[in-house]
């Protein structure tokens, strides 16, 4: 690993400050990825501003139905927490099933959020990749593409799957991301925090330069609703998903009265399905509504050689969570 | 205070790589040769420290503390190998800084036992064979105590090998790791 300086701060303005010194800085949080890509030679900062004691620790369910989740709260913490058990299982679930025990009793709810690709030509630190030496080409999109590349929302210049499970989650759930900057601070939706590959695969979120995560707010559980995370994959624990999905869902009698879809592990970015909603909402349930429904979700999917079984597994990733959801 | 074995990588590093900090970063890294004082507990005694920003946990644990016991097997945070605890939680030791865990209070594997008594789950896993070459055995006992004492984590059988995924054993023994656990949970619910 490459010598760097390590420094606190006692609050979130001062670490700010420290981070804005020098543009090789990154924030550190749990580190479980920060360092494992150091290791990698994959970045190289110069400086990290440790931003764990900033006191961005707890989970405040807020007085309009909201939930207020510090971003230095551990996945282990929030997927155990017993009023996100209750009222958001689907979040509960998608934690729960990434990485492993170890991994989640360190690793944060906005270094979750921020974590890099898994692509092995991004972490391989020689091949061509665009995310990690931008020009430099996608070695993925000829390349071995089969297990964390998507089938949604690639660009010509990175095909890389976003690999986290609460943000799939989160996107199905709907939730602000609060940050905070040298100017103070703004709120972000989640939906359009992750950034699409396109012609600048080397940008991935909508935060400026020094500006940090402090919290994340769920929205409101929607009411009467039931939800479920669904995660497929080559061996059943610690592996990154091939195709998941969030469902929440209410129903009217047999009617579905709302819902919302997120995808994971076939697109770019955590992947809201409203054209599969759009099908589902206010139709009475049948086998065939559910059948368009997922196929509705992943509109638009191509195939890259080896990932082709994505788009069919995707869609059994929605059928299946809804059908489940749906039994009596 | 010892020379850390990250500070020799470190330095053998920029010199396989003459190009890194100055040309790349356009500054010098203030970093070079800084040593940061860290306090914290291992097993009870406090250990005060110098570390380099770069000393890993695990590698201060090992060479500096002598506490070889914690093993390295990946380095990355996919084995489970070096697993510790940190203030009561199971964490990967190699990917943790030292120089983050001040104030802590760290427990490896040589902390387990209790005036010369073996832990229920080191009893355990001698009693069930729960081993064949042995290196991801500390591993996989530092996660079964704190996978035994969260009650969150139901205690079936599948629910701990899902809570134990974390800790990998090329050998195979995971079905006598699995009723090595279960048998020192029970120990353990009995002694209380």
């Amino acid at each position: 690993m490459r010598s760097f300086d390590y420094l606190r701060a006692p609050d979130a303005a001062q670490a700010i400050a420290l981070h804005a010194q020098r543009s090789d800085t990154v924030f550190l949080a749990g580190g479980t990825m920060l360092l494992d890509l150091m290791k990698l030679d994959v970045m190289r900062p110069a400086r990290l501003v440790d931003i764990r004691r900033l006191g961005f620790d707890r989970v405040d369910v807020l007085d309009d139905g909201r939930v207020r989740i510090g971003a230095m709260v551990t996945n282990t913490e929030l997927a155990r927490h017993p009023h996100v058990q209750t009222h958001y299982p689907a979040l509960s679930q998608a934690l729960l099933s990434g990485a492993s025990t170890q991994l989640r009793n360190k690793a944060t709810t906005a270094g979750n959020i921020m974590q890099r690709v898994r692509c092995g030509y991004f972490r391989d630190g020689l091949s061509a990749c665009n995310k990690r030496e931008p020009g430099s080409g996608c070695a993925a999109i000829d390349g071995l593409n089969r297990n964390v590349h998507a089938v949604l929302g690639g660009s010509p210049h990175c095909i890389a799957a976003h690999p986290s499970d609460l943000c799939v989650a989160m996107v199905a759930i709907g939730a602000t991301i609060h940050a905070q900057g040298p100017n103070g601070e703004r709120d972000i939706a989640f939906a359009d925090f992750h950034l699409l590959p396109g012609d600048t695969p080397w940008r991935e979120h909508a935060l400026d330069a020094n500006e940090m995560i402090t919290h994340v707010t769920l929205d409101p559980p929607m009411p009467d609703s039931r939800s479920a995370y669904l995660k497929l994959r080559d061996r059943a624990s610690y592996q990154f998903a091939l195709a998941s999905s969030a469902v929440v869902l209410a129903m009217d009698g047999d009617t579905i009265r709302d819902v919302r879809i997120a995808l994971g592990g076939v697109s770019t970015k955590p992947w809201r399905a409203q054209p599969a909603e759009a099908i589902l909402r206010g139709k009475p349930v049948s086998d065939g509504l559910i059948r368009d429904a997922a196929a509705a979700a992943m509109d638009g999917a191509r195939s890259y050689g080896q990932n082709g079984f994505k788009i069919v597994l995707g869609q059994q990733a929605v059928a299946r969570n809804l059908s489940t959801l749906l039994a009596p | 205070m010892e020379e850390s074995t990250d500070q020799g990588i470190a330095q053998a590093a920029r010199q396989a790589f003459p190009q890194s900090t100055e040309a790349e970063c356009g500054a010098p890294a203030a970093a070079t040769g800084t040593l940061y004082p860290v306090t914290f507990t291992v097993n009870g005694s406090t250990a005060r420290l110098d570390v380099s920003a770069d000393a890993i946990l695990l590698d201060v644990l090992r060479d500096q503390l002598k506490l070889t016991g914690t093993k390295k097997g990946c380095d990355l945070g996919q084995c489970g190998a070096c697993t510790v605890h940190v203030n009561g939680v199971a964490v990967n030791a190699c990917l943790s800084l030292a120089v983050m865990h001040d104030g802590d209070e760290i427990t490896t594997i040589e902390g387990l036992e209790r005036n010369g008594e073996l832990h229920p789950v080191q009893q355990a896993f001698w009693s069930h064979d729960a081993y064949q070459c042995g290196y991801c055995t500390a591993g996989q006992m530092m996660s079964a105590v704190c996978v035994i004492r969260d009650t969150r984590i139901p205690a079936d059988d599948a629910s701990l090998r899902e809570a134990m995924s974390g800790n990998l054993c090329r050998c195979g023994a995971y079905r006598n790791i699995v009723a090595a656990i279960q048998h020192a949970r029970a120990a353990m619910q009995e002694g209380k």
